[in-house]
């Protein structure tokens, strides 16, 4: 990085670029290579993955005879992997408690049955928006026991200071030993 | 007063004949200028007073029951401080900001006075349209508006007035720059007027989104006329808009930062061309990169916010190049004043100045505003703060420091400038400035940590949550006392700026808008002048980025879900 911006002067013909602006703007662009390699590496290599197009849902088909968020709750597929069925509504989540043994991994679907609301799972990389007419899943591993605090972080509307969106929160209990789910 | 003709720009000798800027024309842009910002400080006072009751909210201190003939919930206030400060008070200042610095930087008359007259008065219009809801808690849905909250109809049609006058007022600059670019063939545009023009021009592209959103969807839908409406549609509609807001927001204080700060510390613009070029690479990328908000969105595949992802990095290069070439035109300035040393020379920029002061410490702040950002930007970086505490300490630091800090301190030339009247007080107007700039470190400090380390919810009463642990209870209170020295901060901006306009002593000589001076004074290269490739690119880029997945969300569209009021009444 020693010559002088000679990459500068052939791509902008006639722009003078000061020789410590262009090591900065060099370094910059460095930088942000570093960034996106290292956000490659987080979505591959650890598995670490955001929301994407999963289902949609209407309005009528959510409380439907048959739809998983009728009868929503835990369930599951194999010695431990699980999947919990999730709904939200103002302002609270069905079921709002959950129990798994340590070491499982649960695979989480969410919808709304009126207006936006959030699902975070505290010390988990689960963050999503829950909208109506989307279904939004992730899948946790959970490593640790511990209760971890499932909170809408997207304000939904409140009825008083006691009760609304500052109150809409589940937990999930991650336990030594398996138990059945609530 | 005297009206002082603008210090010769180094290209003016090349320019022909033009219409002289009397001081009728003068008069009408002052007076333009003057109602913008009195609105937009109005506006923020009202914004700045429920802030504090927010932050008292969250050191269990709730006084909206004691308010309640007036305002009846938290979410209420919080709706108003949002629309407020980061709409009303923003829109407004740029308005008139750029109407004085755009007209002074041309040296040229408004080419039709009538038109911005025309925007003002549409957006007065829009603005108490919006206000009526508001107010009567009929409009409690936040100042993003997802549906299927829905507000009363003359909330959405006051902010689609507010936004249509924002355009009209762009459309007197253009104008006025066709008839100047007439005058003058061949001649540069002026940085400062070419770069309040790129960001009018960024503001109409994007508020496109928010445009279809509104009159298409929310608004025929709060007014009966369709059943139900798409939130995922709607909401990627908004965040078409929702960044690029922000660089509405913040450009003007790159304006202020690049073409008019260095001369207010004896400095020289350290690279002009680099500046121009700044300002089309925002442009070009400020657009293309709304999934970055919406990275924990289901509906959108992976592949498009990730891309989005790529563009936001190709959007922050400005940003650092920024950092970069603004400094060292300061630098050029503390030098001049006699500075020394490799960091020493700090110490003799014009601190003593309100007006500098504001802006640079405003430019501190947005550092750890842009660091933050770029960990926002990072796709799965951002699962651990979407929605957390974390994003308002952000933008605290970007809308609330970089840009409104900055815009305190233009007002500090400014509005002794459109009165006539000399600062009321520099020892209050430096002390407002240092105050804020405290108060929104600590403020910001506990929200970035309560997010991160607590996963505290935003837009939440944090006062009263079941899930708080005693661990939160240090952060909350450094906001609070960060939101006490804000408070402080906004009495003594109110003290300066009501002082000056009432009781302030009649200037004893004339000021001028700053303009700073290139340090080369060799012409940027003609590409830096040139309209059409950039904006041939940007909506090159936006089409890209943003037509397959909208096409697909405008074809699968099912507006199915009916409004929702749930808010206290």
């Amino acid at each position: 990085m020693s010559e002088p911006i000679a990459v500068e002067e052939s791509n902008l013909p006639d722009l003078h670029v000061d020789w410590y602006e262009a090591t900065w703007m060099r370094l910059s662009v460095i930088m942000m290579v570093i960034f996106l390699l290292a956000v490659i590496a987080a979505s591959t290599a650890f598995g670490i993955q955001v929301p994407g197009a999963f289902r949609r849902i209407k309005p009528d088909e959510v409380m439907a005879k048959g739809s998983p968020f009728a009868d929503p709750g835990l369930r599951e597929l194999a010695p431990g992997k699980y999947e919990a069925y999730i709904r939200a509504a103002t302002w609270s989540f069905t079921p709002n408690e959950i129990h798994v043994p340590v070491g499982s991994t649960v695979t989480f679907y969410v919808t709304s049955l009126d207006v936006q609301h959030g699902f975070k799972i505290m010390d988990t990389n689960i963050n999503m928006m829950i909208l109506p007419g989307q279904i939004s899943t992730l899948t946790a591993h959970f490593d640790k026991p511990g209760t971890y605090n499932l909170i809408c972080h997207e304000y939904c509307g409140a009825a008083s200071p006691t009760y609304g969106h500052q109150t809409m929160y589940g937990q999930i209990f991650v336990e030594e030993k398996p138990k059945a789910s609530s | 007063m005297t009206v002082q003709t603008m210090p010769a720009l180094p290209m003016a000798a090349a320019a022909k004949p033009k219409p002289l800027l009397t001081k009728a024309d003068l008069s009408i842009v002052d007076r333009l200028t003057g109602w913008n910002l009195g609105i937009a400080i109005g506006a923020l006072t009202i914004g700045l007073a429920l802030g504090v009751l927010q932050g008292l909210e969250h050191a269990g201190i709730d006084l909206y029951p004691s308010l309640t003939p007036v305002l009846k919930s938290y979410y209420q206030g919080l709706t108003i401080h949002g629309v407020l400060n980061a709409l009303i008070w923003t829109t407004f200042f740029i308005c008139g900001f750029f109407t004085f610095s755009i007209v002074r930087s041309l040296n040229r008359p408004l080419r039709y006075p009538w038109i911005n007259v025309l925007a003002l008065v549409i957006m007065s219009v829009g603005l108490l349209m919006a206000a009526f809801p508001l107010l009567t808690n009929m409009a409690t849905v936040l100042y993003t508006f997802y549906p299927p909250l829905q507000a009363h109809w003359t909330f959405y049609l006051g902010l689609t007035l507010v936004i249509v006058g924002s355009w009209t007022v762009g459309y007197g600059f253009y104008f006025t720059y066709w008839a100047w670019r007439k005058e003058n063939p061949g001649v540069r545009t002026p940085f400062i007027a070419l770069a309040s023009l790129i960001t009018m021009v960024l503001w109409q592209i994007c508020t496109l989104g928010v445009a279809v959103e509104i009159l298409g969807f929310l608004l025929p839908w709060s007014l009966g006329w369709i059943a139900g409406t798409d939130p995922l549609l709607d909401r990627s509609l908004f965040w078409f808009f929702g960044h690029p807001l922000v660089y509405f927001w913040l450009l003007p204080a790159y304006v202020s930062w690049y073409g008019m700060l260095p001369a207010q510390t004896n400095g020289k613009m350290f690279s002009e061309p680099l500046a121009r070029l700044v300002f089309w690479l925002f442009l070009l990328f400020s657009t293309p990169v709304g999934f970055h908000h919406q990275y924990t969105d289901p509906g959108i595949p992976q592949g498009w916010k990730f891309l989005h992802m790529i563009l936001t990095y190709g959007v922050g290069f400005p940003s650092l190049i920024t950092a970069f070439t603004v400094v060292a035109s300061l630098e050029v300035g503390a030098r001049a004043r006699g500075g020394k040393g490799w960091l020493r020379w700090i110490t003799k920029l014009n601190w003593g100045d309100p007006s500098y002061a504001a802006q640079n410490l405003a430019m501190i702040l947005f550092i750890f505003g842009g660091i933050g950002g770029l960990s926002n930007a990072s796709y799965s970086v951002n699962l651990a703060i979407h929605n957390t505490t974390w994003i308002p300490g952000h933008f605290h630091l970007t809308v609330g420091s970089a840009t409104t800090l900055t815009f305190f301190g233009i007002s500090y030339w400014l509005i002794p400038k459109l009165s006539g009247k000399r600062l009321f007080s520099k020892g209050l107007a430096l002390a407002q400035a240092w105050t804020w700039f405290f108060g929104m470190l600590l403020f910001s400090n506990g929200y970035h940590v309560l997010g991160l380390e607590y996963g505290a919810p935003r837009r939440t009463m944090l006062g009263v949550v079941p899930y708080a642990t005693p661990a939160w209870t240090p952060f909350l209170m450094e906001t609070v006392v960060g939101v006490g020295l804000l408070f402080l901060s906004a009495t003594l901006f109110f003290a300066v700026t009501f002082g000056t306009v009432l009781l302030g002593r009649k200037l004893t000589e004339p000021i001028e808008m700053p303009v700073a001076e290139p340090l080369d004074p060799k012409p940027s290269p003609a590409w830096l002048d040139t309209w059409a490739p950039w904006l041939y690119g940007s909506l090159a880029l936006i089409i890209l980025s943003y037509g397959p997945m909208f096409f697909q969300l405008f074809y699968n569209m099912q507006l199915l879900w009916p409004g929702k009021q749930v808010w206290p009444r």
